[in-house]
């Protein structure tokens, strides 16, 4: 009697593999394309797609007997350079209703490191395509992947998984929101040339910020730093003035001391007091004297008070984990049978 | 008309659907996602109210011949009306997520304290605009604009709650569904100068007649209107001069139209002869 044919999942990922091993398991393009090569070489592996981020490796496929996962590992091992041990333990694999189940949580980033992530759908998209691109799928994995995609969309839209910023630059621009509205007219103020300032002000770019200055004690390190802004470069001598002008400033400098100190903005407020100022302090220790916000129009911001707000959104994502796998649970039990149906229809028919 | 119509039970019928409509907004706030249909929901209800409440000032307008501005509960109607007229020409226009809410919530509760208020409508001015449809039309726009005013004072509150929860990092409930507070602080001008233009143009129109007979009008309510034109008329202009600027112009305007509601007593009470309403209406 023929054994009934399963789809699988044979993967890895940062739930269950250390750095060290993701680090081996990664494929690149030769890597990707030489196991396709040997899967492809495989007669019980009907369909496969194989999913490749930084922090999983997936192979989805169907496969004619349940003996074929032990060739699939082989050949993992093989291209990969990771021994039997490592990948035994740190992969894992699932069968059947499982293998869906996984593959609608890891789309709608459910398994994400951050929960409710989106990239990761496009990368399930991406890996998708690849495989249509080298016809390796078949009327079982297109079902599962179309249902996928339609199952993400749905928790997407139905559910908080992806509600509230959860990095700091995006609390800064999503609270600056919150005070100007549209930042299509603001300007921002990015004060010393540090990371953390520059990925601010990166992320305020994004949302369509009308001009974003960098100001530092060497006008250089600040030249350097609105080269990969797109802005202005100033000395931070000119700080009262730019103060003045600006609407959000990202401080993130070395200084010991407060470099906006309540008077200095005190003053600017004076020259622009119908208008608020969103002065973002992302310096340790403090950049801006906390004296400044008892000043009327101007809204205080530290690392601490950003922190809590991504952590206060990442808690609410993940409280809605069990929501969104529950209504998974439910599309993953309707979509089983008629995968079954395929799974047992003779190749070709 | 049957006595079920009455013009006070169409106006309860009107302050019911709003305070529904209200009801609904804040139980749709604590939902983790807005759910189809709601925005239609919603906007039945207060369209609803607002023909409900039409329809008992029509009726109204017909028992006494003439616009219903003749006692304290038909000014306090028409005043709720009026914001609720604002609310679906202009605010419709701004785009501004809850100004739906506040004005159902401030509609409801004019309306509902209006009706509860008994003796708000024991008795009414006789012929108070005699005949004129120039008064009639100077108090129209004078009441209208306190409409105008009540949605200043709704987009004043949702300011300060606004810069309340920024400053204090309270960034819960509804602070993520607020306008910023710069969207809020430009409405607020722009309502303020259409009150203050309302406000202008009726007071033109009854000074225009006044200077014919000046002794239509008494003394406190030319002192109370007048005083109450020439201080949002102030705060305009030290808004426009960005003296009086974010949440203090927004705490002003919002303390303001507390004053200008309490002033209309004072100035209903001060006018005309008051005859008793007929029971049954």
């Amino acid at each position: 009697m023929a054994a009934t044919p399963v789809l699988f999942l044979l993967g890895a990922t940062h739930r269950t593999a250390s750095l060290a091993v993701r680090e081996k398991l990664s494929l690149d393009d030769t890597r990707a394309a030489a196991l396709s090569a040997k899967l492809r070489a495989m007669p019980d592996v009907r369909e496969f797609t194989l999913l490749n981020t930084c922090n999983r490796v997936e192979l989805y496929g169907v496969a004619l007997t349940p003996g074929t996962i032990d060739a699939l590992h082989a050949a993992l091992c093989e291209t990969t350079g990771c021994t039997p041990a490592e990948l035994n333990g740190a992969g894992f694999t699932r069968h059947n209703h499982e293998a869906i189940a996984h593959l609608f949580a890891v789309a709608s980033g459910l398994d994400s490191q951050i929960v409710g992530e989106t990239e990761i759908l496009g990368q399930v998209k991406q890996a998708y395509d690849a495989a249509l691109a080298q016809k390796s799928t078949g009327p079982v994995l297109n079902r599962v992947f179309q249902k996928t995609f339609q199952a993400a969309k749905h928790i997407r839209t139905t559910t908080g998984i992806g509600a509230g910023q959860i990095s700091i630059a995006t609390v800064a621009v999503d609270l600056a929101g919150r005070i100007f509205g549209e930042l299509t007219t603001t300007k921002v103020l990015v004060v010393g040339a540090g990371d953390i300032g520059l990925k601010t002000a990166q992320a305020f770019q994004s949302r369509g910020a009308a001009s974003i200055t960098v100001a530092s004690r060497t006008l250089s390190n600040a030249e350097a730093a609105a080269a990969q802004t797109g802005g202005w470069a100033a000395s931070l001598a000119d700080l009262p003035e730019l103060l003045a002008a600006a609407d959000i400033v990202a401080s993130s400098t070395s200084a010991p001391g407060f470099v906006l100190t309540r008077d200095l903005v005190a003053a600017a407020m004076k020259r622009r007091a119908a208008r608020p100022l969103f002065l973002i302090d992302l310096a340790l220790p403090r950049d801006v004297d906390p004296a400044a916000a008892e000043l009327a129009n101007v809204f205080v911001y530290n690392l601490d008070d950003l922190a809590k707000i991504a952590e206060t959104n990442l808690a609410q994502r993940e409280a809605e984990v069990a929501r969104c796998r529950a209504i998974l649970a439910e599309r993953t039990a309707a979509l089983w049978p008629q995968v079954a149906q395929s799974l047992n229809r003779p190749a070709g028919s | 008309m049957s006595s079920l119509l009455t013009d006070r039970s169409l106006l309860w019928i009107g302050a019911l659907l709003y305070l529904a409509g209200f009801l609904t907004g804040l139980v749709a706030l604590t939902w983790r996602q807005p759910r189809p249909g709601l925005r239609t929901i919603l906007n039945t209800l207060l369209v609803g109210g607002w023909g409900f409440q039409m329809a008992g000032l029509y009726v109204r307008g017909l028992a006494v011949g003439g616009c219903p501005l003749g006692n304290t509960f038909e000014i306090v109607q028409f005043v709720a009306w009026s914001a609720m007229v604002v609310y679906f020409f202009v605010g419709a226009t701004l785009h501004v997520t809850l100004l739906g809410l506040f004005t159902a919530g401030y509609a409801a509760t004019l309306a509902l304290v209006s009706l509860l208020v008994p003796h708000w409508d024991l008795t009414r001015g006789l012929k108070i605009f005699g005949n004129n449809p120039w008064i009639e039309l100077h108090a129209a726009l004078a009441v209208f604009s306190y409409g105008v005013f009540g949605l200043l004072a709704i987009t004043s509150l949702m300011h300060v709650l606004q810069s309340w929860n920024l400053k204090h990092k309270r960034l819960n409930g509804l602070f993520w569904f607020l306008p910023s507070v710069v969207q809020l602080d430009q409405i607020n001008f722009r309502a303020l100068t259409l009150g203050v233009l309302l406000l202008t143009v009726s007071l033109g129109v009854g000074a225009s007649w006044w200077v014919r007979d000046t002794a239509s009008v008494d003394v406190p309510k030319l002192t109370v209107t007048i005083s109450v034109w020439a201080a949002y008329l102030a705060i305009g202009l030290l808004r426009w001069r960005a003296r009086l600027v974010a949440v203090r112009f927004a705490w002003v305007c919002l303390v303001m139209f507390l004053i200008a509601l309490l002033s209309l007593g004072p100035v209903n009470s001060s006018r005309h002869h008051q005859v008793p309403l007929t029971p049954h209406r």
